[in-house]
Parts: C-alpha cells; structure tokens; sequence
C-alpha cells in the first residue's frame, strides 16, 4: 500500500468571478521513503493540491472531492482531532516562506521545543536537548549559540533550515516541500537540496516537493508529476518523464529551458500562455497551445493512460505512439547533439 | 605620469577602442549607514559596488551573474546614472558621463534604457499601455501626436503585443506581456545600449523562453548592445557572448561564454556552476560538487584580503586572507582574481580528495 494515495482530487474554490477549478481530478501516489516531485508553471494548481491533503483551504468557499489516502485512511473526510494528530506529527509540511511557519515574535529554540512538547511527552530540558539536536543535524553552525536567537537574526538559507528542522520534530512519514528553494540563491538551493535528501536517507522520511524548475526535479525526484491547468498531464519514473517524455507540454518545458549541457540558438517556444481555470478551455487543456493540435484534441478531453510498453509512465495525449516516441527521441536528440 | 595627460575630471585617459560602447572603470558605491535622526553621523558604509571594470563592445551581449546582494543592481543604476557612484567612471560611446550635468546627460538617456525585474512594479499602474510605451518618446520630444500614436503601435507588434491593446491598463496583462511593455517602453528611443536588470527572473518558465527568444531577435534586428544580469546560469550562459561573475561587489572572473562555463578559474565560478541543478537525472546525480558553506558575508564589514576566502575550499592561510587577488589574466580576454586558480575543470578527483571533507557534495 502506497503510504500517501490521492485518487480524483478536485478543489473548486466559489469567487465573486464564479468557481476557479483549482485542481481538477489529480491522483497520484507516494510510497514510504521516496520522493516524488510535482511539477508545473505558476497557476497550474501545485500548492492548492498541497494545501488541500494538508486540510489548509478556508470550508467556506472552497468545494473539495476525491481521496486522498493516507495509510488506508481518507485526510478528506477525517476528523479535526484525527486530522490534526497526523498533522504535524506523521506529515508535516514546509513552505516558501519560511516566515509562514516560525512566528517572528519567538525565539526559535522556544518554537522548537513548544512543537516537539505538543506532540511529544517530554520535559523542557530533554525538549530543548532535542531541539539543539535538531539544529545540528539542519546544518546551523553553534546551534547552542543560535537557539536563543529570533527567526529574524537568521539569513535566508538559515531561516529555512530551523524551518526544517521545525518539521523534522515528529520525524514526519511524509514532509511536504512547496517551492523550498524557490527564493534562495543557488549555492543555497545546493546545500538544502543536498540538507533534503541527507535527512531522508537518515530519517527515512518520504518528500513530496514542488517545484516549478525541473533542474531541482530531476536532482531530487524519484516519480515526477507534470501538472498544467489543474490538472497531471504526464507522471513517471523520473528517467522516463526526462528520457522518453510523452506530452506535448512536457516537450515544450523541456526546451524552453536554457541549459548548461547544451547550447541552442533559439529556445523551444509555447505561444500564448496558460489558460483561466474559471473557464478553461474544451478538449484538452493544452490544446490551443499545441503544435500537434488535432480535431480530437479541441473536443475530447484524453485521459492519463499508461504509455503502450511503460505501465509505470502515464501521459494524457490524444497522439499515437509512434509520434510521440519519434517527437520526444528528435527532442532530447537535438539535445544531447548540442551538448558537446 | 606626465603632466597634461588627464581628462576633464583629473583622471588618466582611458585607452578606447572604436567598437567599445561602454566602458566600466574601477566603478564604486559605498552606501553610508548612518545613525542619530537630527545629527545624522555617519557610522559605517556599505561597499556594494567596490572597483568593478568591463568593457562592452557594440553589438554584443555581457552577461552579469551573482548571488543576491553581490551589487548586480547598484552597478546597473550606477551605469544608468540613477545612482551617483562614489568614484570611478563609466564612459558611453567615448565620453565619460560619469560627472555630466543633468542637461547634458539628457541626450544620452535616450541611448541608454533599462529593463527591470518586475514588470508591474516598474510600470504605471494608472497610466494606459500607449501612454506608458509614449512616455520615453514624449520626455524626448521626439514626434507630433499622430507620430507617437504610430510608432507606439508598431512598438506593441514588433515586441509581440497587440497594437489594439494600446488603450489597455497594465493589470490586464500577464506577467509575461507586461515584461514585453517594458521591452517595448524601452526600445521607444531607438537606444544603443539597454541594460537589463533581472528581466525574466519572475517569469516561468515558458514565458522566460519567449522573453529570451524576443530580445534575441531584436538584438539582431536593431544592432542593440545588452548588459544582461540575472542570477540564473543557464540563463545568462544563453544569452551572453561574455559573462562577468560577481561576488560582493567584486568582478571574481570574466571570460567569453563557451571558456567561462568550460574552463573556470575562480573557485567561487566553479562552486556556482556545480551548483546549478541539470536538467536531466542520469548527469546531474553523479557529478560532484563543490559545495560552499555558511553565507555571503556582510558588505559592511567585508573579509579581509580576498574577499571570497572565508568560504573558499582552496583557501590558504597566510596568502589569501592578506593578499587581495588582482585580476590576473588567462589567456585571451579571460580575467580570474584568485591566487590558486582552478587547473582544469571538472576537478579531477585527486583535486576534489585535497578539498575539505565538507565542501564535497
Ligand atoms: N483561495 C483561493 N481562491 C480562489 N482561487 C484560488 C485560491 N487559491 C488559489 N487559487 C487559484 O488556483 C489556481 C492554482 O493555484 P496554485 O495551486 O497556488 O498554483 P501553483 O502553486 O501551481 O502556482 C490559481 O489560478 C490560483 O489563482
Ligand atoms: N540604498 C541602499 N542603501 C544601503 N545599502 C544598499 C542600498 N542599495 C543596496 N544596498 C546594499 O548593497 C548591496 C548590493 O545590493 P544590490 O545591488 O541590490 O545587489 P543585487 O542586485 O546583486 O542583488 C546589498 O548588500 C544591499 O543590501
Ligand atoms: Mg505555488
Ligand atoms: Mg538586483
């Protein structure tokens, strides 16, 4: 059994523009120490899908439908009391913005051991030892100098490492990651990466990251979400989602992207930019973007159907095989040709 | 040196040659931090930008690449003359602007324009597209209503914008469209030079490809010269003929794209090109890296000697934290400032086993 199985998840939020279909039927699962990595431009409905499992979205406006199981049991339809005991103890989830989960106006070693107290039958000292650990093991020089000190005495990279640490408390079965790096330089993005992953191997907890760079994917992601307009248009292993891709989206992130082992003149192009999800658009999603568009495509929403040899490699496209093998193989040719 | 041989401002003539556009001499800013409200003292100064030199030349593209907060942005505003730089020179199509009078740098602001980073903050949000994109021309008097209308409407189509749109407000576009009003506002003066500040750093993905892909084909349509910063590597490899990388207001190495990617010479290069993810997950988890630890150091107090030394993993005692590394030269128009210089790259492993235990990822 997967330890995290979303299975149709739909969350429609009521505005004063009528219903943003935020997330429009994602499944997708995790298992027990892996990573998975959720893709997808700006819009495309990553942090709702997060904050939806998390049960983060305000009841009143938001409609929400589907599964999203965790260890046999439905997050969806849990109690608040169940809900909030897995929260934070079994999954824990960190942001962007590290500020959104430290409180300014307390010292983060006094946040640290408050959260391992509220899960955790301790006392404050063997709390605060904890904490320190914590620290340590986040990477914080002289965290026994450091504990004592506000969230804002800290720089970016280290503000998100006592965000970590933070979530590392309970050591969670799941740490939700929602654009870690997204705000960080890159040398700083390298060592949380690197942080991430030390962490996972030690504390074998299982991530799910978003990101919307797909360097950062194909670094740390062991199954690989591709989600535009609200919806998963490609999901794999992540050699297969970068090898073999099988959607004319997926195609067009991939060249866009100016990279360091390759060199082109020109950078593939998507024209026109992604669609309201107030109103989009019939048919595929991605059709009026697409340079393969067909008659189909504009009426017929296709479904997310394995690849015909690769059951483990999803992608939702109304072209056959043979195109979609011959487009990605020219594609990533045209790109190793370039490399050298 | 002999008396007589100095410009207007008592500084030594620089050698220029004919296709140099501008021209960057050991350019400073030093912000003042200053303390007390009545009596304001003040008590330290920011070195944000701190002896940078370049040479752009005509119809080529220098990219600037650094870390957030390695003064990126002063060396532009300094360049732009929207800051005044503490000293040093900047010299645009032969003349030293760096002293000129408002009234006399007026001509010259219509040869240099900048792009910013965002997009909405940097346009007026009460003003119409067609009054945002005119409003370079008016300031320059340049045409008759009907003129500016016109050429307005042909900034919009050649920058991918529908010259219907004129009429629009700039919330009614997307990120993407408006970085192409700022393109377009930009262009209006027909400039020489335009210096681009962090100008898809915001976009996604597929829309920084069509930013990118649009100041290429205008670079070569209208013969324009780009200093082009962003903190993205692939980014600025892509689009530049030449990369300058920058750390604490510091030029650390300078060499044309292709050399500077392939054969760096400064550990702190080095270090960011390891650091960037790759695309692609059989190359990008078996490389090494060169990871570096703790964080830029405060401008306000710089390290002592190289300024890079205290995260640097060929550091040597006694050498680097005395002695400020000068430019020194590799071989054609490739500049590092490091006393131990990287000797090939990727770093064999004998080279990776010598460095600390720590800074190996
Ligand atoms: N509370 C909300 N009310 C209405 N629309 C929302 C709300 N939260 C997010 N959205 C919309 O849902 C879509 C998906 O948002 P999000 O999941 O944040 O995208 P991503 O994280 O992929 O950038 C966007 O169009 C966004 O504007
Ligand atoms: N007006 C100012 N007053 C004081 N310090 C400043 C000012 N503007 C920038 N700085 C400082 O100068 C340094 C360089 O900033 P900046 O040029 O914005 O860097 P970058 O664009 O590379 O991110 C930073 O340390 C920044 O905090
Ligand atoms: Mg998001
Ligand atoms: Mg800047």
């Amino acid at each position: 059994m997967a330890l995290l199985e979303v299975t149709d998840l739909r969350t429609y939020f009521r505005t004063d523009d009528g219903i943003v279909k935020a997330v429009d039927g994602v499944s997708f699962s995790i298992e027990k120490g892996k990573t998975l990595g959720i893709v997808g431009e700006s819009g495309s409905g990553k942090s709702v899908t997060c904050l939806t499992i998390m049960g983060l979205n305000s009841k009143r406006t938001t409609i929400t439908s589907g599964e999203a199981l965790w260890k046999g049991k439905n997050l969806l339809t849990m109690g608040a009391r169940e809900f909030r005991d897995i929260r934070g103890s079994e999954i824990a989830m960190i942001f962007q913005d590290p500020m959104t989960s430290l409180n300014p106006v307390h010292k983060v070693g006094k946040q640290l051991t408050e959260a391992i107290q509220l899960h955790r039958d301790v006392t404050k000292s063997q709390a605060r030892a904890r904490a320190l650990e914590l620290l340590k093991a986040v990477g914080i020089p002289r965290p026994e100098r450091r504990i004592d000190d506000y969230p804002h005495q800290f720089s970016g990279g280290m503000r998100q490492r006592v965000m970590i640490a933070m979530a590392l408390v309970n050591n969670p079965d799941l740490l939700i990651a929602d654009e870690p790096t997204t705000a960080l330089d890159v040398t700083t993005q390298a060592q949380i990466l690197t942080l991430m992953q030390k962490l996972q191997e030690e504390f074998g907890s299982a991530i799910l990251v978003i990101t919307h760079d797909l360097g950062v994917v194909a670094e740390v992601a062991d199954e690989v979400v591709v989600m535009y307009a609200a919806q998963v248009v490609e999901k794999g292993p992540v050699e297969r989602i970068f090898k073999r891709p099988h959607m004319p989206y997926t195609w067009g992130l991939l060249g866009s992207l100016p990279r360091l082992d390759s060199v082109v003149d020109r950078l593939v192009q998507i024209p026109g930019s992604p669609p309201s999800l107030l109103n989009p658009p019939r048919g595929c999603r991605f059709h009026p973007r697409c340079p393969y568009v067909m008659d189909v495509c504009k009426a017929d929403d296709p479904a997310l159907l394995p690849v015909f040899d690769d059951s483990d490699h999803f992608a939702a496209c109304h072209l056959d095989h043979e195109t979609k093998d011959r487009e990605a193989a020219k594609l990533i040719a045209g790109m190793m040709a370039q490399a050298s | 040196m002999p008396f007589g041989r100095r410009d207007a401002n008592g500084q030594p003539p620089l050698e220029i040659r004919d296709d140099e556009l501008l021209v960057v001499d050991d350019l400073k800013k030093h912000f003042a931090v200053t303390r007390g409200i009545i009596f304001q003292k003040q008590i330290a100064a920011v070195k944000a930008l701190d002896g940078v030199s370049f040479r752009v030349r005509e119809g080529e593209t220098l990219g600037v690449v650094g870390e957030s907060g390695c003064g990126k942005s002063t060396m532009a505003r300094c360049i732009m003359r929207l800051l005044e730089p503490t000293s040093g020179r900047v010299v645009f199509r032969g003349r030293d602007i760096t002293k000129l009078s408002r009234a006399d740098m007026r001509p010259i602001r219509r040869e240099m324009m900048m792009i910013f980073q965002d997009p909405y903050a940097s346009l007026n949000s009460r003003k119409r597209v067609g009054f945002i994109v005119a409003e370079a021309l008016e300031v320059h008097r340049l045409g008759t209503e009907a003129e500016v209308k016109r050429r307005v409407q042909e900034l919009l189509e050649v920058v991918g914008l529908n010259p219907e749109h004129y009429n629009r407000f700039p919330h009614e576009f997307s990120g993407g469209q408006r970085q192409r009003i700022g393109v377009a506002r930009a262009l209006a003066v027909n400039p020489k030079l335009i210096v681009c500040d962090e100008p898809v750093s915001a976009l996604d993905v597929s829309v920084q490809a069509q930013i990118l892909n649009l100041l290429k084909d205008l670079q070569e349509d209208f013969g324009l010269t780009y200093v082009f910063i962003a903190h993205d590597l692939n980014v600025v490899r892509h689009i530049s003929d030449r990369v300058m990388v920058m750390y604490l207001g510091h030029a650390v190495e300078l060499a044309d794209r292709f050399t500077l990617y392939e054969a760096p010479k400064h550990p702190y290069t080095g270090a960011l090109l390891s650091a960037v993810p790759i695309p692609d997950p059989t190359v990008g988890r078996n490389r090494k890296q060169i990871v570096l630890e703790g964080d830029v150091p405060n401008p306000i107090n710089p390290p002592s000697g190289c300024w890079f030394h205290p995260r640097c993993p060929r550091f040597r005692e006694g050498h680097c934290d005395v002695e400020e590394p000068p430019l020194y030269p590799f071989g054609d128009d490739h500049v590092a400032a490091c006393h131990y210089p990287l000797e090939r790259w990727p770093m064999s492993e004998e080279e990776m086993r010598m460095l600390p235990q720590s800074a190996v990822g």
